[in-house]
C-alpha cells in the first residue's frame, strides 16, 4: 500500500516573478554608502536644505548604530556591496507608453497596467530608487487627494511633508529607519482631504531589478478627519545569488474619525533582505488597519505598529507569514494604547515549512492614563514539517489596571486525518494540504480585495507545490 | 469480474495487531451489501483500508475495484478510480467552505478523468448540480457556507457526507454508520437521496448497527463481521433477526479475548 509522503527534500519553488531585464540606469551612485553619497542623492532630487540636514544627521545616526542582534541574522549584509541610489529613468510617467520599453515590460509581466484597469482608483510603480509611474483617478483628483511619488509630493506639498516627516519614525528608532531616513528614494506621498473617502484601493507596486541594489522607500499617508483610504503594496525581485536589501519607512497619520487601511503583499524572491519599520498613529476614534502579508525575502523583520494616541482610536493588526526553505519571517505587530477606551486587536498566522523558521513578535503597551484599553492578541503557527520552526516572542506591559488585554496562542500541524478525508475526495497530497494551509490563513484573506486575495491562494499554493512528493 | 472485488484480505494496526482477519466479498453494480457487527469488530477499520488510510496496514489479500488493483494506490488515486468512504466521523477544515470544497472535489476528478489536465466544472454547471443535490438531501443552504465541518452537528456531518456522494458520482461507495445521529426525518432524506444513486452506476456497502436505514436502502445481502471475519450472511431478513437477538449467536466463547 502507498503511504503518502511528505518530501520536504523537494524544494523546486516556482518564483514566476523571478526573471530581470537588462536595461541601463541613468544614474547610479555605485557600490557603498559615504556621506557623499547622501549629498548626490539630495542634490539629485534638487532638495531643501532641511531635508538634506535630516539625512545626513540619520547618516552620522546609522553609522553608530550596531546592527541588531535579537531578531534574524543580519551578519551577512555587506552595506559596501550595496548599490544605495540607482536612477532608472529620467523622468516619471503618467502613461505605460512613457516608460522605456524594458521597463514597461517589467510591468506588464507583472499585470499592474490591467489590474489599474480593472480595479484600482491609482497606481504608483516604483522600480529601483525612483517612481517611474504614477496615477490617480481624475474624479479623486478633483476632490483634493493627493497620491504621487514620494519626491514630487515633496515638491509639490512641502509644508505637509515637513509637518509630518520623521515625526511618527525618527531616525533614532533603528538603524534601518536611520538608513533610510539618510537614503530615501521613491515611495508613496498620499493625503486624503476631511470626509473624503476613497473607496477603491490605492496600489504602489515596489520592483527591484538589479543585484546588490538597495530599495529605499519612504511612504507618508496623512488621512484628515473622517477620511478613509485602503492602500495596497506589492514587492517583487528578481532571483540572484548575492542578496538585496530593502529597507523601507512607512509613516501613517490618521486624523480623528478617519480610516486607512494598508495591505502589503510581500513576495521579494528569496535573496532580498526585507527590513521595513511601519508605523500609524490613530488619533480621537480613528481606525488603522495592517494586512501584512509577508511570503517571500531571505529574512523579514518587520512589525507594523499602531500608536492609539486619540480617546476611542481603534487598531488591527493582521499579518500571514510563510517561511519556505531558507527563509525567516520575523514578522508581528505592535500597539501602544497611550489614551481612554482604545482598543486593539493582532492577528498573527504563520505557516513554515521545508526548514522555513516563522515568528510572532510582538508588543502591547497600556500606558498610564489609558483606561479601558482592550487588547487582544491571536497568534496561530502552522508547522509543515520537522524540520521547520515557529517562535513566539509577545511582550505585554500594561499600566492601567481595568485594561483588558488577552493573548492566545496555537501550534498545529497539518493533521494526517485531515489529508486523509481530502485525499479521499480525490484531491492530491499537495492539493489537500495547499487546501488546509488556504484555510488557515482564511480569516486573513477574507479581508483581502478579491483580486489579491485570489493572488494570495495562489502564491501559498506556488509555495506549497514541490513541498510534497 | 464483480464491480468491487475483496480476496482473503488482512488489515493490521501500525502495531501489528490484525483486527481484520481474512474476508471475501464481490459487490456488483446496483447491489447493496450491508455490514453489521458489535462495536469494535473491525468494521472501520476495514473501510478506512480500503480507502488507503497510512494507518491500516493492507498484510495480505487484495481489493480490486473494476478488475483493477487499488493496492498501490494513494487514496486520491482510489477516489479517482471511483471509491467512496462516507466517514464515520468527518473531519473538520477550518476556514474551507463546503461549496469551495465541493467545487476544488469535483474538480479534482474532472482532472483526473481528462488525464491530468485542468478540466474545471462551469460554475453555472456546479451550480445547477449544487442546487439540485441540496434540495433532494435537505440541507440547509447556510450550511454550504460554512467551513467544512467546523462546528457541526454529528447530523449535519452525516448530511454533507452524503451530499458530496451525490455530487462526486463514485462508482462503489461505503457507508460507515451514515444513520448514526441522524433523526429520523433526516434518515429517511438521507437513505431515501442514497436509494435512489443506487443503480448499475453505483454499488454500495453500508455499514451499521440499526436495521432502521435498511428499510430505505434495501440490501441484497446482510454481511455479520464479528472478530475480524464474516461469521454470517444472509439477506434482508438476517438484519431484522441481529435487531431482535442480538449479535450473542456469533460470537466466540470469549469475545473480548478475540482481538
Ligand atoms: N488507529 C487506531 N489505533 C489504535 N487502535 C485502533 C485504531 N483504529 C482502530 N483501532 C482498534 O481496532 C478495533 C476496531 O476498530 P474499528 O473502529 O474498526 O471498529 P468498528 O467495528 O468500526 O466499531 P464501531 O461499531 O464502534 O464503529 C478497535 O479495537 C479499535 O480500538
Ligand atoms: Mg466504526
Amino acid at each position: 500500500m502507498k503511504k503518502p509522503e511528505t518530501d520536504v527534500s523537494q524544494i523546486g519553488r516556482d518564483y514566476k516573478y523571478g526573471f530581470h531585464t537588462t536595461d541601463k540606469p541613468t544614474f547610479s551612485t555605485g557600490r557603498g554608502l559615504t556621506r557623499e553619497v547622501v549629498e548626490t542623492i539630495s542634490a539629485q532630487k534638487g532638495e531643501s536644505d532641511w531635508m538634506l540636514e535630516r539625512r545626513l544627521q540619520a547618516y552620522e545616526h546609522f553609522l553608530t548604530r550596531p546592527v541588531p542582534e535579537w531578531g534574524g541574522d543580519l551578519s551577512k549584509i555587506d552595506f559596501d556591496s550595496i548599490f544605495y541610489y540607482v536612477k532608472p529613468t529620467e523622468t516619471e510617467a503618467s502613461s505605460w507608453e512613457e516608460l522605456p520599453p524594458d521597463i514597461k515590460q517589467t510591468w506588464d509581466r507583472l499585470g499592474i497596467p490591467e489590474a489599474e484597469k480593472k480595479y484600482l482608483a491609482g497606481v504608483g510603480a516604483q522600480y529601483e530608487s525612483e517612481v517611474v509611474y504614477h496615477k490617480l483617478q481624475e474624479e479623486l483628483v478633483r476632490q483634493g487627494v493627493v497620491f504621487l511619488g514620494m519626491d514630487v509630493g515633496l515638491r509639490q506639498h512641502e509644508e505637509i511633508v515637513r509637518e509630518h516627516f520623521g515625526t511618527v519614525v525618527p531616525f533614532r528608532d533603528n538603524k534601518f529607519a536611520a538608513l533610510n531616513t539618510a537614503v530615501w528614494s521613491g515611495g508613496s506621498f498620499i493625503y486624503v482631504p476631511p470626509g473624503v473617502k476613497v473607496e477603491m484601493p490605492l496600489q504602489a507596486y515596489f520592483r527591484i531589478n538589479a543585484e546588490n541594489m538597495g530599495q529605499f522607500e519612504r511612504t507618508l499617508i496623512v488621512v484628515d478627519e473622517g477620511a478613509f483610504v485602503h492602500y495596497v503594496e506589492g514587492c517583487t525581485a528578481p532571483i540572484y545569488s548575492s542578496d538585496s536589501l530593502h529597507a523601507a519607512v512607512v509613516e501613517i497619520i490618521v486624523k480623528p474619525g478617519g480610516r486607512c487601511r494598508y495591505t502589503t503583499i510581500q513576495n521579494w524572491s528569496t535573496n532580498v533582505y526585507n527590513l521595513v519599520t511601519k508605523r500609524a498613529v490613530a488619533q480621537e476614534n480613528a481606525t488603522v488597519e495592517w494586512v501584512d502579508g509577508n511570503l517571500g525575502s531571505k529574512l523579514t523583520m518587520k512589525y507594523p505598529a499602531i500608536w492609539l494616541t486619540g480617546e476611542g482610536a481603534h487598531g488591527e493588526v493582521l499579518s500571514i507569514a510563510f517561511a519556505g526553505p531558507g527563509q525567516h519571517q520575523d514578522t508581528g505587530a505592535k500597539a501602544v494604547h497611550a489614551a481612554p477606551n482604545t482598543t486593539s486587536l493582532i492577528t498573527a498566522k504563520s505557516i513554515s515549512r521545508g526548514g522555513g523558521r516563522a515568528g510572532y513578535r510582538g508588543l502591547v503597551n497600556v500606558a498610564n492614563g489609558a483606561r479601558g484599553a482592550k487588547s487582544k492578541v491571536v497568534c496561530d503557527a502552522l508547522i509543515l514539517d520537522e524540520e521547520s520552526r515557529s517562535d513566539t516572542y509577545p511582550t505585554i506591559r500594561v499600566h492601567e489596571s481595568d485594561a483588558e488585554v488577552e493573548h492566545e496562542a496555537t501550534v498545529s500541524k497539518i493533521g494526517e486525518e485531515q489529508l486523509f478525508y481530502l485525499m479521499s475526495r480525490g484531491l492530491s497530497e499537495s492539493e489537500a494540504s495547499s487546501m488546509i494551509v488556504s484555510g488557515f490563513v482564511e480569516p486573513i484573506t477574507k479581508e483581502l480585495p478579491l483580486e489579491y486575495a485570489v493572488e494570495m491562494n495562489r502564491l501559498i499554493q506556488l509555495q506549497m507545490e514541490g513541498s510534497v512528493g | 469480474m464483480a464491480l468491487l472485488e475483496i480476496r482473503d484480505l488482512h488489515v493490521a494496526l501500525s502495531d501489528g495487531s490484525e483486527i481484520v482477519k481474512g474476508i471475501d466479498l464481490s459487490v456488483e453494480g446496483g447491489e447493496v451489501h450491508a455490514i453489521m457487527g458489535p462495536n469494535g469488530s473491525g468494521k472501520s477499520t476495514l473501510a478506512h483500508a480500503l480507502m488507503g488510510h497510512p494507518a491500516y496496514q493492507i498484510t495480505s489479500g487484495d481489493v480490486l475495484l473494476g478488475g483493477k488493483s487499488l493496492l498501490e494506490l494513494g487514496p486520491d488515486e482510489r477516489a479517482q478510480q471511483g471509491l467512496f468512504l462516507a466517514f464515520q466521523y468527518p473531519y473538520a477544515i477550518p476556514g474551507v467552505t463546503v461549496t469551495s470544497f465541493l467545487r476544488s472535489a469535483i474538480n479534482a476528478l474532472r482532472k483526473a478523468r481528462a488525464g491530468g489536465e485542468d478540466d474545471p466544472i462551469p460554475i453555472p454547471e456546479f451550480r445547477k448540480q449544487l442546487a439540485a443535490a441540496t434540495e433532494r438531501l435537505k440541507v440547509p443552504r447556510e450550511l454550504l457556507g460554512r467551513y467544512l465541518n467546523d462546528g457541526f452537528s454529528g447530523g449535519e456531518k452525516k448530511r454533507i457526507e452524503i451530499l458530496q456522494l451525490a455530487l462526486l458520482h463514485p462508482r462503489l461507495a461505503v457507508l460507515d454508520e451514515t444513520d448514526s445521529g441522524l433523526d429520523i426525518d433526516a434518515l429517511k432524506t438521507i437513505a431515501g437521496g442514497v436509494s435512489d444513486l443506487i443503480g448499475p452506476e453505483l454499488g454500495a456497502i453500508v455499514i451499521t448497527h440499526y436495521q432502521r436505514i435498511l428499510n430505505y436502502i434495501r440490501p441484497d445481502f446482510v454481511h455479520v463481521f464479528a472478530g475480524g471475519r464474516f461469521v454470517a450472511e444472509g439477506g434482508p431478513e438476517l438484519a431484522e433477526q441481529l435487531e431482535s437477538e442480538g449479535y450473542d449467536a456469533y460470537l466466540p466463547e470469549a469475545s473480548s479475548g478475540d482481538r
